[in-house]
């Protein structure tokens, strides 16, 4: 059984369409990242999920109940957690464990063990009193994940979880995500940060509504790219740019740092692009065959469908 | 000090309260870079950018910005420098074209030149569209770019950013950087923050900080070159079987499970390659695809902040 179905998911408001047409099956323990510009219909569609909005077309299922007719069963069954908002900084850790243990109904009789748990799981051990503020990034967003699962949901929505975090606990937080993944719990995680959603299993890119890709972030990588990516450098910088821009086969060119990234619809003009340059008074280095980011997939994605639009 | 630092600062520290939030923090960045300070929130970052922008003053050190001592003189440096805080002052009430015309006024941009700056500035921003929509109505990323043009209306020598891209979208977050880079080959000098670390790969160069000091400074790639030990990435169809299986091998330095693959840091990667083959087919993962990749800097950050300062 899937644990987030959604079948021509649907959200208007008025004449503008948030979400439109939207097909998802996330298996039970999939990591799923959830991509896509402001305003692309990433929150509606959380919300719609998290049984927050009625669609105005289209079903969903959450944890095997129905978003429109069983919306508090859904609740009851999600956990969901923001890096912009979730504990209050005046409580201590204990305090904020308790007032999410209410607010998702733990039973009084779980609350000793589930809150262990999430103290242990956090690294909080021996800080239990500790107002929440005076805790530095990567525990509070810990403890922010704790509290999101102390009723054991099946289903968990993460909005841009790991933003200005250290790299350490970015990645400790990951290990985290990745064992309740083992265990069986579904994530959704909802970001603009490429660098996020290469920690998960498939990414669901959506644009204006649309759902544009969805795959493996190798897949995404190797599929969707529409051309072949290089890196190189020349000089003058800004007269490579330029010359690139204009030259038949190049789909696409960017400054990057002291370098130029630049697509091609054909790996086989790669070589000469050099001795092009240098007609035009330009000296570059030879053509690298570069992997290309998942933004550079998703802005070229993006930018494709507006130009066809 | 040569006339090619643009941005030259010795020795700077700030406490608040108890907490040093910037220690003893020395940079020089030339004429035409783009210098990015990276880290994590808390590690002094908008402390060090107010600093240098002349709005807070340091408790001990010299900043020199164009010339200009920023410490004695912060009016004079206002001049020379354009600093765009976290939360730039849009107006939201008032329209694009209306916000541009608000900072022209304020900096003294002759209005013969107002007119053509601010249709420079539109275009290389693709905002030109959106002149008469009001500021308050603009999506994140094109608020950023808005507070980008607004700073650059009276062609500053130097461009102080302190997180412009967060809350950005990648469409708009390469909008933004184009104009960095066409404003670096008309020789302004940009100082910008960030926590994103993919972000910092575009920097000319990077002072990567942590609590108030900077750990390393150099560019991306010898940055990268510094790391100890090389980035393998393995694929397998189960890539948590293919993390688990390597713990504990020969060589292995970190692991990192991604989502369709492991991040492997190993001591020698050419050395190690085969024999992790036969190690995962040893423990029943077959089938894996071994590669070497390039690190990215968060790998760097990671691997320098475990390993003892040199």
């Amino acid at each position: 059984m899937s644990a987030i179905l959604a079948r021509g998911l649907t959200k208007k408001f008025g004449a503008f369409i948030a979400v439109n047409q939207l097909d998802l099956d996330i298996a039970p323990g999939e990591v799923v990242g959830f991509i896509g510009p402001n305003g692309a219909g990433k929150s509606t569609t959380i919300r719609l999920l998290c049984g927050l909005l009625r669609p105005s077309a289209g079903t969903a299922s959450v944890a095997g109940f129905d978003i429109a007719r069983q919306p508090e069963a859904v609740r009851a069954h999600i956990g969901y957690m923001s890096q912009k908002f979730s504990l209050y900084p005046d409580l201590t850790v204990r305090e904020n464990l308790r007032f999410f243990a209410g607010l998702y109904r733990v039973p009084a009789s779980e609350f000793e063990t589930r809150s262990a748990f999430a103290i242990d799981m956090a690294g909080l051990a021996g800080r239990e009193e500790a107002l929440v503020r005076t805790l530095a990034g990567g525990w509070k967003q810990r403890l922010a994940l704790g509290c999101a699962i102390l009723h054991r949901p099946p289903v968990l929505f993460l909005d841009e979880p790991t933003s200005g975090v250290e790299p350490q606990a970015r990645r400790r937080f990951w290990d985290l995500i990745q064992a309740q993944a083992a265990d069986g719990v579904t994530i959704l995680v909802s970001t603009h940060y490429m660098d996020e959603a290469e920690y998960c299993n498939r990414i669901a890119l959506i644009d204006a509504g649309h759902l544009v890709a969805m795959g493996s972030p190798g897949t995404l990588r190797g599929r969707h790219l529409g051309g072949a990516l290089f890196e190189l450098e020349g000089t003058p910088l800004g007269a490579a740019l330029a010359a690139l821009r204009q030259m038949p086969g190049v789909i696409d060119a960017t400054v990057f740092g002291d370098g130029l990234h630049v697509l091609l619809h054909d790996a086989q003009d790669a070589p000469a692009l050099p001795e092009k340059l240098r007609a035009q008074n330009i000296t570059a280095t030879a053509p690298r065959p570069i992997m290309p980011s998942l933004e550079d997939v998703f802005v070229q994605l993006v930018s494709h469908r507006a130009a066809s639009s | 000090m040569s006339d090619d630092i643009a941005i030259f600062a010795a020795g700077l520290s700030r406490r608040f309260g108890t907490v040093c939030a910037v220690r003893e923090v020395s940079l020089s960045v030339r004429r035409g870079e783009i210098f990015g300070l990276v880290g994590p929130d808390g590690a002094g970052k908008s402390t060090m950018m107010r600093m240098l922008a002349g709005v807070l003053p340091p408790d001990t050190g010299r900043i020199i910005i164009a010339g200009v001592d920023v410490v004695a003189d912060p009016e004079a440096a206002k001049e020379k420098l354009s600093y765009m805080p976290q939360r730039f002052g849009l107006y939201e009430d008032l329209t694009v074209a209306e916000n541009i015309f608000f900072y022209a006024e304020m900096f003294g941009v002759p209005r013969a030149l107002r007119r053509r700056r601010e249709g420079e500035l539109l275009a290389a921003a693709n905002l030109g569209a959106f002149r008469a929509r009001l500021a308050g109505r603009l999506s994140g990323g094109m608020k950023q770019k808005l507070g980008l043009v607004c700073a650059l209306i009276h062609t500053p020598e130097v461009l102080l950013l302190d997180e412009p891209t967060t809350g950005v979208d990648p469409v708009s977050r390469r909008d933004f950087w184009a104009i960095l880079y066409g404003l670096r080959d008309s020789g302004v000098t940009t100082l910008l923050s960030t926590a994103y670390m993919d972000e910092a790969e575009r920097c000319s160069r990077l002072a990567l900080m942590g609590h108030g000091e900077i750990r390393r400074c150099d560019t991306p790639a010898r940055l990268k070159q510094m790391m100890p030990g090389m980035m393998l990435a393995v694929s397998a169809a189960d890539p948590r079987a293919v993390k688990a299986a390597l713990e504990g091998a020969p060589g292995v330095l970190g692991l990192l499970l991604m989502g369709d693959r492991v991040h492997v840091r190993v001591d020698d990667a050419p050395r190690r390659l085969p024999c992790l083959q036969t190690w995962l087919a040893a423990r029943g993962v077959s089938g894996a695809d071994i590669a070497p990749i390039r690190p990215s800097i968060e790998d760097v950050f990671v691997a320098l902040d475990t390993e003892p300062a040199s």
